[in-house]
């Protein structure tokens, strides 16, 4: 009798939960976006951020929802705002292309190490002790926390210097995450000049700790027609809204310090 | 008395026999979801959730249906099928009422379904209610909230500990589980110091 009365319990405790289950699934259920579960699929899912939403059904939702505009996702690029804007019916836009960009120059031929360091090979470790081996306390470590958060490999370290590969980076800022020293930007691809320095002492002092920086001698300055550039804490500042890419800036330049996006 | 008796039984909950730390229970949770503060405090808001929720229902069931008819042994395949139901009705109810707190509990609720730290929690209770006639419903739902308050304190201490590992130089040996079950168990001894309180 005890068997029967426990199974006839069990079997009536499952009954009633799955009694209440399935009426509260149907009475409570959610609609599902169908027009963000497509979206979702077109984007690439590589969940990376680089739109500003949290991953790619962070996107999808605020795409459906016209919160958000199409061409957003960078590693996507034209082909997959194409998608996103036949599914959505709007005009086809093309994707804002985004790359990371060091910058800094300093690599081991233009810097020098002051301190001998042997800890553990991490740019977040190392400049824990007197900001990094480096002679120039705003430059690249070269012991590549970057290299390590990306996920395309498109950065490597070349004489302990991080250069990101700009064919295969996708613009996610992982790697600008990463940075102890916030070198890295993320940057439109578009023709226009870059400051590849940080350092922002004194232009005797950028000087004595390598031989790449920016000392803020206003050549730039004086050579740009558009005014776009300024200096801004003993370094060249060039303002992206000015900035057409003319390209006479990087002739000017005596330290090769100024670089062309997409030039 | 009774006010007192209420948060000694809290904080007895928390400390002296912390669930993950002192019982080990839920371990697997306690590993796998600690690597970082904000998904460890997600997860141990979720567990507070079940863990007072389960107790709330359980505890009824027990003693005015198993006990009634003598089914006692039957205690824990029981407490499995109804937690596991609740688990997924609260899940339901929260998908469609409070979207926010779904969209932030709702990828650990399922894991909590098994969890064996939910489960011991509404185990042992009763066994504290057979040692001790005091020791009522209210009672077993204070400790069940310290419960899980005694986990969240597991986990965002243990999360914290496992954030300065990153930044160790650990042998090729023990990199990865092999150091972090060790810094759990010194964790453990840590909060054996508290076993003389209460």
């Amino acid at each position: 009798m005890d068997i029967v009365s426990a199974i006839l319990l069990v079997s009536a405790i499952g009954l009633v939960v799955a009694v209440v289950l399935v009426i509260a699934s149907t009475v409570m259920a959610v609609p599902v976006d169908e027009k963000a579960k497509r979206l979702e699929e077109a984007l690439p899912g590589a969940n990376c951020g680089a739109c500003g939403f949290s991953g790619c059904s962070g996107y999808a939702k605020a795409l459906s929802c016209g919160e958000a505009r199409v061409g957003l996702c960078s590693p996507g690029g034209d082909e997959v705002a194409m998608e996103l804007s036949t599914i959505l019916g709007v005009d086809a836009v093309k994707a804002d292309k985004r790359v990371a960009i060091v910058r800094c120059r300093g690599n081991s031929d233009a810097s020098e190490r002051k301190t001998e360091y042997t800890g553990i090979k991490s740019c977040a470790s190392a400049i824990q002790i007197y900001n990094g081996a480096t002679s120039c306390s705003y430059g690249c470590i070269g012991y590549g926390d970057c290299v390590a958060a990306c996920s395309k490999n498109a950065i490597k370290i070349c004489s302990s210097l991080a250069v990101v590969d700009q064919n295969i980076c996708m613009g996610c800022g992982e790697c600008a995450n990463a940075c102890p020293k916030h070198l890295i930007s993320i940057v439109p691809v578009k023709k226009r000049a870059v400051v590849l320095c940080s350092s922002c002492d004194k232009g005797s002092d950028t000087r004595k700790a390598c031989t790449a920086g920016c000392i803020a001698c206003k050549k730039c300055v004086k050579a740009c027609e558009q005014g776009a550039i300024e200096i801004v804490n003993f370094k060249a500042h060039i303002d992206p809204e000015k900035c057409t890419g003319c390209g006479k800036c990087v002739d000017e330049c005596n330290f090769s310090c100024i670089f062309m996006v997409n030039g | 008395m009774r006010a007192s008796h209420l948060v000694s039984i809290f904080l007895a909950a928390i400390l002296t026999e912390n669930y993950t730390l002192n019982k080990f229970l839920g371990i697997c949770p306690f590993l796998g979801v600690s690597k970082k503060l904000n998904t460890a405090v997600g997860m141990s808001s979720a567990v507070i959730f079940v863990m007072v929720l389960a107790t709330a229902v359980t505890w009824p069931v027990y003693f005015y249906l198993l006990l009634s008819k003598g089914l006692e042994y039957m205690q824990t395949l029981v407490y499995i099928l109804i937690i596991a139901g609740l688990v997924q009705l609260v899940e339901i109810v929260l998908k469609k009422y409070m979207p926010s707190l779904y969209n932030s509990l709702g990828i650990y609720l399922p894991l909590i379904t098994t969890n064996c730290a939910v489960l011991g929690v509404t185990l042992l209770v009763v066994e504290r209610q057979q040692a001790d006639a005091n020791y009522g419903y209210i009672e077993a739902l204070v400790n069940a909230f310290g419960a899980g308050v005694g986990f969240l304190v597991s986990m965002v201490i243990f999360s914290g500990v496992r954030s300065r590992i990153e930044n160790c130089d650990i042998p090729e040996s023990l990199k990865g589980l092999p150091i972090t079950l060790i810094a759990a168990s010194l964790v453990a001894v840590s909060f054996l110091g508290f076993s003389g309180i209460a």
